[in-house]
């Protein structure tokens, strides 16, 4: 007989997700302070960039119901959170890295207006590519999704990323790498997720 | 005794026979929603063991009262009740300022959303979302009305017993949890889909609150107590290489 408890059993989030997380996205203004996917003040460090993309189903339609959060270091590469104790690397107060997006009901587009991370130390000291941590939650999907996205432009660092080279199948690890555009002034990474089918997105359990 | 757990430390390994798995035929939604290939399994690094900190001052007085934090001059109809419990690890320790969101229907089993058509009416006073911090001890409450339960397409005569959902962020990323709570006594429980996409009965017993005559508001409302389990924080017994201090 172990002596851990069980881990309280996962539920869908629903279709109506957005009440609880993102009441905005619902249709209606109940809380002052709204959680939302804009992670940058004027006052926070580092790259500009845009994270946009789709969350597609097994026949290729777009999930247009589907909460997305994200979770990352700051431009220095180090998480606002007190278990991070890289050396030389300070908080940004200006940045937490955390920030959620429902999906448009038209187009299944989600977007952030976050900052490049800069690269996290892995386990035994190995750097980690820049990345970015991905939540995926919506009705039918009965516990959440984790993922990473990496950067396209970072090829060097991702050909040595400890995550990515556990993947056995090369082909695999290109679904979690996003291309970088350039849009006028604007930075975007365009970062599609496939929960089934052809390109199926490599999901983690971690 | 083993040192208590720093932040930063890891996780142990989620038994995946706690939860329902993805491809769960019965709730139909999940058949083109779920992954075909296995997760890939990971040793978890600091993007893993940390998590978003939040504060109380970024939430209101009344985010967690949900008989007043929409209401519009009066009261939303329904059964009053309080709904409270506490958050632990696998280890049963306390999870502290962890943030818990709940969100449900009114007592017609309606909710407040753009995309929901039943015929049940909308509560004029009635939000239907609130969120709260743990306390020191990791426990939390809140205030709402009783949810009722409404059909949906699943098959043609499938209902939802009463539920709250709930989403909790704890100290790590991988802690991260949705789920929904129902109520002793449903007798929609037995044949609900989603609720059955659960592969022991042990877990589902789990997600059903006890009422809780103990902390009944006396003349005002009933009480509804609901533990969460979140995964286990553990020191790290040897050397620590998650901060690549070691080899």
């Amino acid at each position: 007989m172990s002596t851990l408890l069980r881990e309280t059993a996962s539920q869908t989030a629903g279709p109506y997700v957005h009440i609880g997380l993102a009441p905005q996205a619902a249709g209606f203004d109940i809380f002052e302070n709204n959680f939302g996917s804009v992670l940058v003040t004027p006052a926070t460090r580092g790259e500009r960039i845009r994270i946009e993309g789709v969350v597609y189903d097994g026949s290729g339609t777009p999930v247009r119901d589907v909460l997305v959060e994200i979770w990352q270091a700051n431009a220095e590469g180090r998480y606002n959170h007190p278990g991070d104790r890289q050396p030389g690397k300070s908080i940004d107060p200006s940045f937490r890295g955390w920030g959620r997006a429902a999906s448009d009901f038209e187009t299944g587009l989600y977007a952030f207006e976050t900052i490049k991370p800069g690269s996290v130390t892995g386990r035994n000291g190995r750097p980690m590519a820049p990345h970015v941590n991905f939540w995926i939650v919506a009705r039918g999907i009965n516990l959440g999704l984790h993922t990473r996205m990496y950067f396209g432009d970072e090829p060097e660092a991702n050909a040595k990323d400890p995550v990515l080279n556990l993947i056995e199948w090369q082909v695999r690890r290109q679904t979690l790498v996003a291309k970088r555009e350039q849009r006028g002034s604007d930075t975007v990474y365009r970062f599609d997720i496939r929960l089934q089918g052809e390109n199926e997105t490599v999901f983690f359990d971690a | 005794m083993p040192r208590a757990p720093q932040p930063g430390d890891e996780f142990v390994m989620r038994d995946p026979a706690s939860h329902p798995p993805a491809f769960a035929p019965a709730y139909k939604t999940s058949v083109l929603r779920s992954p075909r290939n296995a997760l890939i399994s990971l040793q978890q690094s600091l993007s893993e063991v940390t998590a978003p900190v939040f504060r109380a001052d970024e939430l209101g007085p009344l985010d967690n009262d949900l008989i007043r934090n929409y209401a519009k001059g009066g009261l939303p109809v329904g059964e009053r009740i309080v709904v409270h419990g506490c958050v632990r690890d696998q280890f049963g320790r306390p999870v502290r300022n962890a943030l818990v969101e709940v969100w449900q229907a009114n007592a017609s089993g309606r909710y407040r959303h753009k995309k929901d058509q039943y015929v049940g009416a909308l509560d004029p006073n009635f939000g239907g979302c609130g969120r709260m911090l743990t306390d020191e001890d990791g426990c939390y409450a809140f205030r709402t009305i009783k949810p009722g339960p409404y059909p949906w397409r699943n098959r043609v005569n499938d209902w939802r017993p009463s539920h709250i959902h709930y989403a909790i962020s704890g100290d790590g990323w991988t802690q991260r949890l949705i789920t929904q709570m129902y109520f002793e006594g449903d007798p929609l429980i037995a044949t609900c889909p989603i609720v059955q996409t659960i592969p022991s009965e042990e877990q589902v017993r789990g997600l059903i609150a006890l009422q809780d005559p103990g902390a009944f508001v006396q003349l005002d409302s009933r009480a509804y107590r609901f533990d969460i389990v979140l995964r286990g924080q553990r020191a790290t017994l040897f050397e620590n290489a998650i901060q690549g201090e070691t080899q």
